[in-house]
Formats: C-alpha cells, sequence, structure tokens
C-alpha cells in the first residue's frame, strides 16, 4: 500500500445559484426555454450568463495513511462539498481525487433509518446503507446496541424512541464501520454532552487505530483533540493545510480580525471608556485562541481611553458563561484590591489566571467597566453586549497522566482523596 | 486504488457496482415490504382485493353490461389472467416513478449505486404477486381449466412485465429528479396505458394486421403470453418478440439516460 491515502488534484465545484433558488424545474418551463432558444440564437442573444458559483475552486492536497485531517471552515465554505465529492455522492466539476483503501464516511447520523422499523430492524438496514455487509453487522450487532444503550428497547419500533436514544443508536452503528478512510460531517453535534463525549472518544479510537480520517466540524475543541492535521475552505478556496493547533488558531484569529464584535454591538454605560477587544495570551505573551483546562491563562482586554480623568479609579471584569449564556464566574480587578488609574488613550488590561478551573466545552466571555465605585455601587461606564466565544480543550488536569476528564458541569477542582482510616 | 473524476463515460453502465451492493438491494426490498404490511390495516389482504375487486367490476361492465367478447372462457378469470401482471406492472412503475425523490435523504448523504433504489422499489410486487397468483390457481380449479406445461413460461413473462415497469421507471425516475411533473403524469399514463393494453377487453378486437404493430406495446405481449400461457388462448408467436425487442431497447436506453443523470441526482434532488 502507498504511503498516500487520499490525493486531490484540482478539484473544483460548480453550482448554479438560480438552480438552488428555483430548486425544481417544471417541464413546462423547459420546453418553453428550449422551443425559445432558436428564435433568441436568431435575434444574436446569447444565452443569458448562468449565475455559478464554485463551491470548491481548484483544491488539491494529499493525506497520508493514518492522519487525521480536520476541514474547518465557515458556513459555505466548501467543506461538506469537500467531503461529498470524497464520498462519491457528487462528482467534481473539475480535477480528480485518487483514494487508496475502502472510503466509509458518515455524513449524517442515522440515514435511512425507518421509524416504522424496530432497532434490531433498523440497525441491519442502516448498515447495509452505510456499506456493510449483513455477516459483517451480525458480528458487530452486540457491540453496536452495548454501544448504543438500547438493549431493552431492540424490538421496540424507533418512532417510540426518545431523540437522545434514536441518535444513540444511530452513531453506535455508523462508528462501527470500519473503513481504511472515515469521512464525517459535524455529526458530532448530536445527543447529550455526556454521548458526545463517547462519540468523540469512539472517533479518537478510529483515529488512533491509523486509519484515516477526514473530519469537518465546526467545534474546534473537537478538532484539535482528534486531528493532527487541518486544512482551512474559504469560499471554495484551500487558504491554509498545517499542523491542526496552528491552523486552527489562524481560522480563529481571522475570523475574529474580519468582524470584531466589540465595534458595531448594543453597550450600555457612560462611554467615557470603551472597551475594543478580548482575547487569550499564555503568560510568556503568545496569542492563543484555545485554552486548555487547568493551565495559566491571561485574558487581555484592549480598551480605548476617550474622556477619563486621570484620578478616575476604574475597574475591569469580565466574566465567563457556558454556551448556553448561564454565568459560572465573574472577576473585577477591585476584587483583588486593584483599580486603575491615569490610563493612557489605549492599551490593553491583562488579568492572569494561575489555572483556568474549566473543563473542555465552549464558553463566552462578556467585559465590563465600572469606576470609583464597585460593580453595584460603582458608575457603569462601558458593557458591552457582546458574548465573545472561548474554545476550552481538556489536558491532565489532575496530574495521572491521562486525560480523563470530565464534561459534567462546567467546572474541575482538585481535591486530595486521603486514605482510609478506621474513624 | 479508486479514482473519482469529471469526466463521464455514458455507455459505461457500471453493473458490477451494483452486484456488489445486492444485499443493500435486498435490504430495502425488505424495508418496503415489512413497512407496508406493519402500517396497513388489511395487510396482506390489499394484495388479494386489488385485482378481486377489479375483477369484479371488469366483469359486470365489460363482460356483463357490453359483453365484450372472451374467447369463450368466462370473463372474470379471462380478465384476472390479466389484471395479475398489470397490478404488478403498474405497481412497479409508479414506485419506481416516485422511488428517487422518496429516497432524498438517501441520495444527497450516501453513496451507492443509484439504480439499487428503482430495482429495490420494483421488487416488493412480486410478493403481491405470489399472492394474488394463489388466489388465480383456486379459480381455475373452479373453473375447470387444467394446469399445462405452458406454465414453466410464466417466470419469463414476469421477467418481462418487471423489465417493462423498470424500463419506463427508470426513464421516469430520473426525470423527476428534475422535473417534478413527472409525480402527477405518472397515475395519467398508468390510466391511459391501461386501456392501451387488452387487460378488459379482448385482443381478438384488434383487425389481425395491426396485431403486431400492437406488440410495440410490451405490455400486450405479458399479458397475451399470460393468457397464453394459464388459460390456452390463441397464438401469441410473433408479438411476443416484438414486445421482447422494445422492452430490451427501452430498458437499455432507460439504463444509460439513468446513469448520465446519476451524477447530478444529489446536486438537483
Amino acid at each position: 500500500m502507498s504511503e498516500i491515502a487520499v490525493r486531490v488534484e484540482h478539484l473544483g465545484k460548480r453550482y448554479r445559484i438560480g438552480a438552488q433558488q428555483v430548486p425544481y424545474k417544471t417541464l413546462r418551463e423547459s420546453v418553453m426555454a428550449a422551443t425559445g432558444a432558436p428564435l433568441r440564437w436568431l435575434r444574436g442573444e446569447r444565452s443569458p450568463a448562468t449565475n455559478t458559483l464554485w463551491a470548491l475552486d481548484d483544491v488539491s492536497f494529499e493525506v497520508k495513511h493514518g492522519e487525521a485531517v480536520g476541514i474547518i471552515g465557515r458556513n459555505g465554505a466548501g467543506k461538506s462539498t469537500l467531503l461529498k465529492i470524497l464520498s462519491r455522492i457528487t462528482k467534481p466539476t473539475r480535477g480528480q481525487v485518487e483514494l487508496y483503501g475502502r472510503v466509509g464516511s458518515l455524513l449524517e447520523v442515522g440515514t435511512g433509518f425507518h421509524p416504522e422499523l424496530t432497532g434490531r430492524e433498523n440497525i441491519y438496514l442502516n448498515g447495509a446503507i452505510l456499506g456493510m455487509r449483513r455477516a459483517e453487522i451480525g458480528r458487530k450487532f452486540d457491540e453496536i446496541v452495548a454501544f448504543a444503550e438500547t438493549e431493552r428497547f431492540l424490538d421496540t419500533p424507533v418512532k417510540y424512541y426518545s431523540s437522545g436514544m434514536y441518535v444513540r443508536l444511530a452513531f453506535a452503528v455508523a462508528a462501527h464501520l470500519e473503513p481504511e478512510i472515515l469521512l464525517v460531517d459535524e455529526v458530532l453535534a448530536v445527543g447529550d454532552a455526556e454521548f458526545q463525549k463517547k462519540c468523540l472518544g469512539k472517533m479518537s479510537d478510529v483515529a488512533h487505530e491509523g486509519r484515516t480520517v477526514l473530519f469537518v466540524s465546526h467545534n474546534m475543541t473537537a478538532i484539535g483533540i482528534l486531528c493532527n492535521h487541518a486544512l482551512l475552505l474559504e469560499k471554495g478556496l484551500l487558504t491554509n493545510i498545517g499542523k491542526a493547533h496552528d491552523v486552527i488558531s489562524r481560522y480563529l484569529s481571522h475570523n475574529e480580525s474580519r468582524a470584531n464584535p466589540f465595534v458595531s454591538c448594543g453597550r450600555r454605560g457612560s462611554g467615557q471608556l470603551q472597551i475594543t477587544s478580548l482575547h487569550f495570551e499564555t503568560n510568556s505573551g503568545k496569542r492563543i485562541d484555545v485554552l486548555h483546562s487547568g493551565q495559566p491563562v491571561v485574558f487581555v482586554i484592549g480598551y480605548r481611553n476617550i474622556a477619563c480623568k486621570a484620578h478616575d479609579r476604574i475597574s475591569f471584569s469580565f466574566s465567563v458563561h457556558t454556551s448556553a449564556e448561564i454565568g459560572i464566574f465573574h472577576l473585577y480587578s477591585h476584587f483583588s484590591g486593584v483599580y486603575y488609574s491615569d490610563l493612557p488613550e489605549s492599551g490593553y488590561i491583562r488579568c492572569s489566571v494561575p489555572e483556568l478551573p474549566l473543563s473542555p466545552n465552549n464558553y463566552s466571555v462578556m467585559c465590563r467597566v465600572v469606576m470609583n465605585g464597585d460593580q453595584d455601587t460603582g458608575e457603569e461606564v462601558d458593557w458591552p453586549q457582546v458574548y465573545v466565544p472561548m474554545t476550552v480543550t481538556g489536558t491532565d488536569f489532575f496530574g495521572t497522566g491521562g486525560s480523563n476528564l470530565s464534561s459534567w458541569g462546567p467546572v474541575l477542582i482538585r481535591g486530595n482523596w486521603l486514605p482510609v482510616s478506621g474513624n | 486504488m479508486f479514482r473519482i473524476e469529471s469526466t463521464r463515460n455514458s455507455l459505461a453502465l457500471n453493473l458490477g457496482d451494483l452486484w456488489r451492493y445486492r444485499e443493500l438491494l435486498f435490504f430495502l426490498t425488505w424495508r418496503d415490504i415489512k413497512v407496508r404490511y406493519k402500517q396497513t390495516l388489511l395487510g396482506v389482504a390489499w394484495a388479494v382485493l386489488q385485482p378481486l375487486l377489479t375483477m369484479v367490476v371488469f366483469s359486470v361492465i365489460f363482460g356483463q353490461l357490453a359483453k365484450l367478447p372472451s374467447e369463450g372462457f368466462p370473463y372474470p378469470i379471462f380478465t384476472y389472467t390479466a389484471l395479475l401482471p398489470w397490478q404488478l406492472f403498474a405497481f412497479a412503475l409508479n414506485n419506481s416513478s416516485n422511488s428517487l425523490v422518496g429516497s432524498q435523504g438517501l441520495v444527497s448523504k450516501v453513496y451507492f449505486p443509484r439504480l439499487v433504489i428503482p430495482i429495490a422499489s420494483v421488487l416488493p410486487g412480486l410478493l403481491d404477486f405470489a399472492i394474488s397468483f394463489v388466489v388465480l390457481i383456486g379459480m381455475m380449479v373452479y373453473y375447470h381449466i387444467p394446469l399445462s406445461v405452458r406454465m414453466l413460461a410464466l417466470p419469463l413473462l414476469l421477467v418481462l412485465a418487471v423489465a417493462t415497469a423498470l424500463a419506463v421507471g427508470l426513464w421516469l425516475s430520473a426525470l423527476n429528479v428534475e422535473y417534478r411533473d413527472v409525480r402527477y403524469m405518472v397515475p395519467f399514463l398508468t390510466t391511459f396505458w391501461q386501456y392501451a393494453t387488452p387487460v378488459a377487453y379482448s385482443i381478438t378486437l384488434i383487425p389481425g394486421r395491426w396485431r403486431l404493430l400492437y406488440g410495440l406495446n410490451p405490455m400486450t405481449g405479458v399479458v397475451e403470453g399470460f393468457r397464453w400461457a394459464l388459460l390456452g388462448s390463441g397464438d401469441i408467436g410473433g408479438l411476443i418478440w416484438v414486445s421482447l425487442a422494445i422492452v430490451c431497447v427501452l430498458l437499455f436506453g432507460g439504463l444509460v439516460y439513468f446513469k448520465r443523470m446519476e451524477d447530478t441526482f444529489a446536486d438537483v434532488i
């Protein structure tokens, strides 16, 4: 077997935009257009330039066997189109792809599930749809059922399943597909947190078994954990390829510079000083986009001083929220007795957090500034109504050498478990 | 190594791929049968009731009222032998025409040879056929019609009926992806086609010199073939060959057209 698993050369895919807006032509329209065509041609009219869009444009890359590659980019960047071409669902307009090995693709969880059929029947049906042989499904049947945790409902039609059970069963079938090259679209965004973690674990097993994985996701944490390499698509063009963490950083910072949320947001407060940015750094001042549980991190708040007097006593703060915007904690500088005075026209306020107590997940951060008092009695200077996204990934928080982190709840604490004593 | 390219060689039917996915074909057929009988109140009874009730209506209107000739056979069994392959055909045509559009989720999310879908949609009709065939045997006993060795030709005629439905179904299902008019066209086409086929009347009503031309409708060949095999009615020699030839042309054309359109299904559906 050669070293290369996937070779993509000058791949392009063109869509007609008109065709997307009016999805189905009617026969009448086509007949009318066809009969009118010679007439228009006689009059010297060319057919109207149809509005086309290159969903992928001259994309070339190679993936080696055993690599796990994340595909990232904004909506409409061409990620899903790329996976659809690689999995043979649609043909490219230009270029070619060479695949060395059996390909399995998972673009949706539960494709082909039929609500009237039982769990058992759907396992076989779905397996066959995903390209598994009947004997293969039979062999893995118990494993699939155990993974899905739906033993008791095997002979119940899946229409009576809760949505969680449904998704678990569907993912379980797909997870036991064992191709040499696995293509996965945003399928981890299903189920509850516990199950997502289980899925992620299964996916990382697949990646570590030496299989080749191409993985599309908006979840940078997942990409960071699963993939060693990543490629970035922007408007159909391949703009960056390399180590996953570098590409993710670039993608996130790029996103930020494109649209600084602090520029055009609603805000409250007197406005004598305005917050202009928020980012994260390491202790040594290196900018980072993904934070690590239990590691030091510096919150950096950019500001512009418009009308604060030298003697004003200013307290900066930030608050961290779950992705559902429920507050976890906030931290004002005056909590530690720090008020800033005599601020230059613009600059950065830094707050170093020695150990980030958050579990791996996506969070959001808000900033607020008050002066000459505390958070309740002071004058509100600026409170931008902006949640800045913050991604935390796991590390060896407990110092045990493993990444046995729970994503149950947002907060992680350490404790000393004492030996058994008599009383 | 597998290569994905933009170029399409439109005459390569790639039927080997279809063979590799035979288990999927089996499971999709099995699903259709299972689901149909789970969701219907009368279940298997439908397979019997449909042709049986149509037979009663035809016998009353065409046999009793219009007094159409039936080549000397009792009118009920004369029309029932034709109704069996006809209903199989109508079912298969309707299902295959709507099959691709009905499987949008599959087509846009998973790869497999798309031919599996229309083929799988045709096969459940064979079960209905088998059930109503048992009724036919009962009727033959009742009317004292002897079984003959000609019945050995039935499987071939069955293949011809399914192939006809599939040939037209391939064209229509692929067209349906792009032109949703097809969905409204199919019931009309089926009704029209039934009158063009000697189901409710005898082919003897057609002047002899037109009969071969009549074979251009392959279902004429099938229906007359059934009467020939089961009832021992007149000679079908020339007719069946015309039908067979036309089905081969239609089916090959349908396959080529389907293959040509296949690449764009996921984009358009």
